[in-house]
């Protein structure tokens, strides 16, 4: 029998309807293969394997019906970001020990609806703070590629490092995962898997662990461009439970697959050939514009003249937005306390023992950029360069300009224990040098896998494009993929 | 703009977050990088510029005025380190 775990979303829902396999089955194959691997690759924080069992039981209940909805029976990982009732939900962090919600998430609610299948939580870093998947309190996640002829341990990227490395080392059919400065996208990149963010507002934020509202938005990452469309039509939806979720009918974004690029413009933003980026990643940008050009898309060079000032302003707004959020982990109403003299030394200690380095950092620089004195050197001036970006994008696109292609990532997966982003924590953060604007001026983008380097570990360029135009990504990835074909690390776990 | 030891220590404070003496120094290092590194937005030309609100040109949504949940006491409690009677428990605040 061929491994079940091999096949995409699109397959499984083939072979499920056609009732070739079971859901059992296919849920089985999955818990099988996280027993085997998760030790090597810590991708999952918790499984949950007896809610899986009694998932894929009754979705198989229903097929035998000949009742099949958008999901049914497929095994998906869930970032530990996302409130499941019930159900380890930590953010990753020390301070949420033990805390197991009452409530659902809109997202994973709607995924269930669908009929999807719940393996287990997966890593990530603390609280979505970091871009290699080092910071969790579980420990970091290991990348299932590694460079040719080579055995040291690279990371995932981050934040979502568990769900691209358990969707790359086929432990998920595909996960959820969520993006404030790249989160999606960057792993996506490091993994050879495909991650969308939707644009701001499409999937609600209602029982997602906050970090920065005004950025933090959640999407997919899965295995091909078909099976990303998949996962975001059930996890998009409008929800009054979220004030900031957007009133626009969830478009079937399957069918955008294979629809024509002819004629489209792409736009080329000069401001994204940095300093120092690597020879390789300027010769993938290249060939992902001659596939662009020979499916009869019109290339154009656009100017984002904002682009060196988005990553700075997010390191003001996103901490500023942190330290408001996480005020509420104080240790009276969930997860850990540790006790102290009084209620003022009760929250000091809870908070010194429970959040890590990385967290600790934004929450100071948050809580430093918004007090008195200077709220309007930095936090209003950031605000004021926000608009700036947007504005530069909405230039753009009033141009005629459909969408605009950049590199992905500056580089491919790093090492683990990298020393040099280990002494500075700006290096670490010009991880997202390429994602960030995206999320400042809330638009939708895609990380689509289109090559390898000269190590063989997979590269990725990114789509970025007009508000609620994720159709316009989807199509526009698929030519991409079909040009740049799939990529899967060779199985060492 | 870069901090000392003593403005650490006191944003600290502020958060709530206990900090040692040694923690204190290296966080003042960090922290300076990052200020740092977000001081070239200083260059940036923000005159008449309006600070962002909304990515989306969209107008909140509101709800009627009703009450629409309540009544689970016990739910809210469940995840609390101490709790009594559906109370929160914390050390005395008030003598």
């Amino acid at each position: 029998m061929t491994d079940l775990t091999r096949l995409t979303i699109a397959e499984a829902r083939a072979k499920l309807s056609a009732r070739e396999i079971t859901a059992s089955e296919l849920t089985d194959a999955y818990l099988g293969a996280i027993e085997q691997a998760n030790p090597a690759l810590n991708a999952y924080v918790a499984v949950t394997a007896d809610q899986a069992r009694a998932m894929a039981k009754a979705s198989d209940e229903r097929l035998a019906r000949g009742e099949m909805r958008a999901l049914e029976g497929i095994p998906l990982g869930i970032k530990d970001l996302f409130a499941t009732e019930g159900v380890h939900t930590q953010a990753a962090s020390h301070i949420l020990d033990g805390f197991r919600p009452r409530y659902e998430s809109t997202v994973t609610a709607n995924l269930w609806a669908d009929g999807a299948v719940m393996l287990g939580k997966l890593n990530m870093d603390e609280f979505a703070m970091g871009s290699s998947n080092e910071t969790s309190h579980y420990g970091a996640v290991i990348n299932p590629w590694r460079a040719r002829g080579s055995n040291s341990q690279l990371v995932p990227g981050g934040s979502s490092g568990g769900s691209a490395a358990a969707v790359a080392g086929f432990l998920c059919a595909g996960a959820t995962a969520t993006d404030t400065g790249g989160s999606i996208r960057q792993p996506a990149a490091f993994t050879g898997t495909v991650g969308i963010k939707p644009t701001y507002g499409r999937c609600s934020r209602w029982g997602i662990v906050a970090y920065a509202s005004s950025l933090d938005q959640a999407g997919p990452i899965a295995r091909d461009v078909r099976d990303a469309a998949i996962l975001l039509k059930s996890m998009a939806s409008v929800d009054d439970k979220d004030t900031t979720s957007v009133d626009l009918p969830v478009p079937d974004y399957e069918a955008a697959l294979g629809r024509p690029v002819r004629g489209m413009k792409i736009g080329i933003p000069k401001e994204y050939r940095v300093d120092g980026m690597a020879a390789e990643i300027e010769e993938l940008w290249q060939k992902g514009i001659a596939w662009l050009k020979d499916a009869g898309a019109e290339i154009v060079e656009v100017s984002l003249p904002h682009t060196k000032y988005a990553l700075p302003t997010y390191y003001i707004i996103s901490p500023a937005e942190a330290s408001s959020n996480l005020a509420r982990y104080d240790g009276v109403r969930y997860g850990l306390r540790v006790p102290g003299k009084d209620i003022v030394e009760m929250y000091e200690n809870t908070r010194a023992a429970g959040f890590g380095k990385e967290v600790k950092r934004r929450i100071l620089i948050g809580t430093y950029v918004l007090s008195a004195g200077y709220y309007d050197a930095y936090y209003i001036r950031a605000q004021k360069v926000r608009t700036l970006i947007k504005k530069d994008f909405d230039t753009v696109f009033a141009a005629g300009v459909d969408v605009i292609l950049t590199p992905a990532t500056p580089s491919a997966a790093f090492g683990v224990a990298d020393q040099d982003m280990a002494a500075d924590p700006v290096k670490m953060y010009l991880n997202d040098v390429f994602t960030v604007t995206v999320n400042m001026a809330g638009l939708p983008g895609i990380a689509v896998p289109a090559g390898l380097d000269g190590n063989g570990l997979p590269l990725g360029l990114q789509l970025i494009g007009k508000p609620f135009e994720e159709e316009t990504l989807f199509k526009t990835a698929h030519v991409i993929e079909q040009a740049a074909g799939r990529f899967q690390p060779e199985k060492w776990w | 703009m870069s901090v000392d030891l003593a403005t650490v220590k006191r944003v600290a404070r502020l958060a709530r977050i206990a900090v040692s003496e040694d923690d204190a120094m290296r966080m003042t290092g960090e922290l300076n990088a990052i200020l740092g590194f977000v001081e070239q937005l200083q260059e940036v030309d923000v005159d008449g510029v309006e600070p962002m609100t909304s990515v989306t040109p969209m107008a909140m949504k509101k709800r009627q005025d009703v009450v629409t949940d309540g009544d689970r006491a016990a739910d809210i409690v469940a995840n609390a380190p101490a709790s009594e009677e559906n109370f929160f428990l914390v050390p005395k605040v008030v003598e």
